[in-house]
């Protein structure tokens, strides 16, 4: 089995004690102000898209953690990573 | 002895010719531009790491140039006990860096905001707060949109007087109305347990000459005579 490519797709959010004032105002100003009624919440976050060779999907996750963690792609103090989807390359 | 002090220019600082004019011919220090990849802490006594929007504040402000090997200099600086100064962007570099706690965030408002307001100095211990007294109001310009002071350790700062400036409005208090970006407990600016690190989000460079003041004050000077004043007693 040779290494494949993956697309580990991760988002970057503010914690809640840090705010989130784009998707407090998006919500507020916009969604809220349009009659909404029934939309309370949103976050905002960053998007990043990664491709990685790896050797199955749980190592290319963990390939893009530990890069994430060692580089800071996100900020530990305000903000937390999750990890939407890991894909195979088509 | 002649101060040398570095500032430290990375692709898009913009305050960083700014700060050299005001060390060169308001301090008449002996101040050099020097780009990230080239610089060498122990051919200086201080470094400045300018306010501007290092690596156009790609992913979060600060974080790509707190990898540049710059920022191995200044921690070996830091050993060596020479002091360093980060402004604005500067400020971002450094907690992003880890050598000052705490992180930058969006200013409350979503706005980029420029204006002059006015800090309170918390804490005249540190190499650049050394001429200042504790409670003294600095007329200062901010200019930014990532400002917002946050950190979980806002109790630890405050025991260990690392808290440097706080925000404050008109009557000299850290109200709701002092704060421009949400910065919790109206923090303007911190420094390392040592004292010797300082980082803030206003811009002393820019508040350097009466002509440049509205108030026609120059307490920005304060900022580098401390400097000064520190590098001299140490030597």
């Amino acid at each position: 089995m040779g290494l494949k490519d993956f697309i580990v797709e991760i988002v970057l959010q503010n914690k809640e004690k840090a705010k989130d004032p784009v998707g407090a105002t998006i919500q507020r100003d916009l969604i809220a102000k349009k009659g909404y009624a029934n939309i309370s919440n949103v976050r905002s976050g960053q998007y990043l898209r990664i491709s990685v060779e790896a050797n199955d999907k749980e190592e290319a996750k963990q390939n893009v953690v530990d890069m994430a963690n060692d580089l800071r792609i996100f900020n530990p103090v305000t903000q937390n990573l999750t990890i939407l989807n890991v894909t195979v390359k088509s | 002895m002649t101060i040398k002090v570095a500032v430290i220019q990375f692709p898009g600082s913009n305050c960083d010719l700014d700060t050299i004019h005001v060390l060169n011919n308001v301090m008449n220090l002996e101040a050099n531009l020097i780009w990230h990849n080239d610089f060498k802490g122990d051919k200086y006594d201080v470094a400045v790491l300018p306010g501007g929007f290092s690596f156009g504040d790609y992913l979060r402000s600060g974080i790509i140039a707190a990898h540049s090997p710059a920022l191995d200099e200044a921690r070996e600086m830091l050993r060596d006990d020479k002091p360093i100064i980060g402004i604005c962007n500067g400020f971002q570099i450094l907690t992003e860096a880890q050598l000052l706690p705490g992180a930058l965030l969006q200013n409350d408002s979503l706005k980029f905001i420029c204006k002059w307001i006015k800090i309170k100095v918390e804490n005249n211990s540190t190499a650049f707060t050394n001429k200042m007294e504790n409670g003294f109001i600095i007329d200062i310009p901010i200019a930014h949109g990532e400002g917002r002071y946050f950190t979980d350790k806002a109790e630890e700062l405050e025991e260990n007087d690392q808290i440097v400036f706080r925000y404050v409005d008109e009557k000299g208090n850290p109200t709701i109305d002092g704060n421009p970006n949400g910065s919790l407990d109206n923090i303007a600016g911190v420094c390392d347990l040592e004292q010797k690190c300082l980082g803030l989000m206003p811009h002393p460079e820019r508040a350097s000459e009466q002509i440049l003041s509205p108030y026609h004050t120059d307490h920005g000077r304060l900022f580098f005579e401390s400097m000064i004043d520190f590098i001299n007693r140490r030597s």
